[in-house]
């Protein structure tokens, strides 16, 4: 069946300046065949989210090396990372741990 | 999982999860363990951290915060200070991103309640000469005629009893530098200029992320030496000195990775540098902060020009993480095989055997005699005139790489203009005194009077004997034992011309 999921998007540690500084972004999901999975999120943030440098934030399939995500404030990979099937009113936080501290 | 209680929060190593709960004990535990293993932080001390608002030294700051505080079961037992270097300047930050970062960081630092410093790094345009030497070690700590970390320990806590263990003596308020209630100024566009001037002259951005790190770090070893610190926390992360390793050695600065990674840098003599975080991951750094809530202020990385190559930290940075996605533990292999380097021995090292830099003792010995640099040449010094060539002795090899990239000496800061200028003028004037006993090296005898070859001239030695090169054979001085005051001729009278070495013409005033 289809369902249209929202979404809470949060960027930190420098990830939000490539979306114009903003750290909270919420959105809704449009209804697709597809399930949305991280992997189809992240195509979907880079088709509709990132302004420019899209290669700073995703490398491949995945989020550039250095980028952590959490899923409801847990590690993504205790959830299955790219397979992880999204739910209603979940939260997505990428954190960059490049810049260093 | 450790408790099999709680919701896991997240994987430490492949197959080990936290929950939240253990995880801050884990991480808690970590710090006093890193301290109390090491045994250099002495009770009581003054300690400066080094805050760059990113999440490494923030994480530590809470660290020594919750250390501290009363509750804690053993309570950490020295005197914090914090420092934080504003680097907008460089960062391509505008005035007012410059203000609102300074005011950000104003109430992180205000908000712990130690004494704090801000400054620009346009300050390092002022620097004392005297930053570049070290400064003599400090009797109490690391002397054998001082306590030992036990005896002092145990010092701190009887007298701690007999005061009636009023606590750690913290200063009741937060005691900024700048006057209470002062807005954060900005240095003056003037001075803005100048250092940008230094890191716009350097050629890549390799040496300009040294030359950044270098001001830096002087910046904070003389705040702390001004303000009576014997010690400064540095919040480098296990991944950070991963990187940091790979790096260095890379930039060629083998000989020094255990002082530059280690836990404690004593190269500046009177102030000790720990890394007390180089044991945590970015990953639990990143995760801490968040799970409890410790406040950052994220700025921009420093500027690079249009289409220039990447430094070697980002590529090095690159590489490491990449190859960690896929063997995860990459990043603590590199770390933990560094472990294993620990610093030489401190030598009674003279300033002459310091790189003028880095302060780290010069690994370049040697290489004066042999023609690994026949394009150098042992100039006096002119007053007025100076030459980059002339600091090259002056260096470790990887400072010569990186100031061969930088820029003309009059964009350097004034400070290592005046000490390299001192060291030079200081060497060349050893130079000229006579020697005693002559170097004879095999060469005639006339009446006593024994032409000396000095030591520092360029050529290859073969089975026919020394070969100067052309050019530093016109270079060579001699001058006899028995002359005393008397000056050395001067080295263009005569021509040796090119070919192979012949003894010197016997000294002139002995004639």
């Amino acid at each position: 069946s289809r369902i249209s999921v929202v979404h809470c998007f949060y960027f930190r540690g420098g990830a939000e300046l490539l979306f114009d500084g903003v750290k909270k972004h919420q959105v809704t999901l449009p209804c697709q065949p597809e399930p949305w999975d991280i992997r189809n999120l992240l195509k979907w943030i880079k088709q509709n989210m990132l302004k420019e440098r899209p290669e700073l934030f995703l490398q491949g399939e995945s989020v550039r090396p250095g980028i952590l995500v959490l899923i409801n404030e847990a590690d993504w990979e205790l959830m299955g990372e790219l397979d992880y099937k999204l739910q209603d009113q979940d939260n997505v936080l990428f954190i960059s741990t490049l810049h260093g501290g | 999982m450790k408790c099999g209680q709680s919701t896991a929060a997240l994987v430490i190593r492949v197959g080990d999860p936290f929950c939240r709960g253990c995880f801050r004990e884990y991480f808690v535990h970590k710090f006093r363990a890193m301290l109390g293993k090491n045994r250099v932080i002495f009770p009581g001390e003054k300690v400066l951290l080094a805050v760059s608002g990113g999440p490494a030294s923030s994480a530590m700051v809470r660290q020594v915060q919750e250390g501290l505080s009363r509750e804690a079961a053993k309570r950490l037992r020295f005197i914090p200070g914090l420092v934080y270097v504003e680097e907008g300047a460089v960062r391509g930050q505008s005035p007012e991103q410059r203000q609102q970062t300074l005011a950000q960081m104003k109430t992180l630092l205000q908000a712990t309640g130690f004494p704090y410093h801000l400054i620009h790094l346009e300050e390092a345009l002022e620097l004392p000469p005297s930053i570049l030497q070290p400064g003599p070690e400090r009797a109490s700590t690391s002397s054998p005629s001082g306590p030992s970390y036990k005896e002092a320990v145990d010092s701190f806590i009887q007298q701690q009893r007999q005061d009636g263990d009023s606590g750690t003596s913290l200063p009741g308020d937060s005691t900024p530098d700048t006057p209470a209630g002062a807005t954060p100024c900005l240095p003056d566009a003037a001075q803005t200029r100048e250092l940008l001037r230094s890191f716009e002259a350097a050629a890549t951005a390799t040496a300009r992320e040294e030359l950044l790190e270098m001001l830096r770090t002087h910046l904070i070893v003389q705040t702390a030496r001004d303000k009576g610190y014997a010690k400064v926390m540095m919040g480098e992360s296990l991944t950070r000195v991963a990187i940091k390793l790979l790096t260095n050695l890379s930039l060629g600065r083998g000989a020094y990775l255990a002082v530059d990674t280690g836990f404690t840098d004593q190269r500046h003599g009177d102030v000790m540098v720990v890394r007390p975080m180089r044991d945590y991951t970015a990953k639990e750094i990143a995760f801490y902060n968040r799970f409890f809530s410790v406040p950052t202020v994220t700025v921009p990385p420093l500027f690079t020009k249009r289409r220039e190559k990447l430094s070697i930290h980002q590529l090095v940075e690159r590489f490491l993480l990449g190859l960690q996605e896929e063997f995860p533990s990459t990043i603590s292999t590199v770390y933990r095989t560094g472990e294993k380097l620990s610093p030489e021995p401190a030598k009674a090292s003279s300033e002459s055997q310091r790189c003028l830099l880095c302060l780290c003792g010069l690994d370049t010995f040697g290489e004066e005699e042999l023609a690994l640099e026949p394009t150098l040449i042992w100039e006096e010094p002119v007053a007025g005139v100076e030459s980059k060539a002339a600091y090259i002795p002056l260096l470790c090899y990887s400072c010569r790489l990186t100031f061969k990239e930088l820029g003309p000496l009059d964009t350097l800061p004034p400070y290592v203009r005046a000490e390299g200028q001192r060291r030079i003028q200081l060497r060349w004037s050893r130079t000229r005194r006579p020697r005693s006993p002559a170097r004879a090296e095999g060469l005639g005898d006339s009446g006593g009077h024994i032409p000396i070859p000095l030591w520092h001239c360029w050529g290859t030695a073969t089975p026919q004997g020394y070969i100067p090169d052309t050019q530093a054979a016109a270079f060579i001085p001699h001058f006899c034992a028995s002359q005393g005051q008397g000056e050395p001729p001067s080295p263009f009278i005569g021509d040796w011309g090119a070919g192979p070495w012949s003894p010197p013409p016997p000294c002139p005033s002995c004639l």
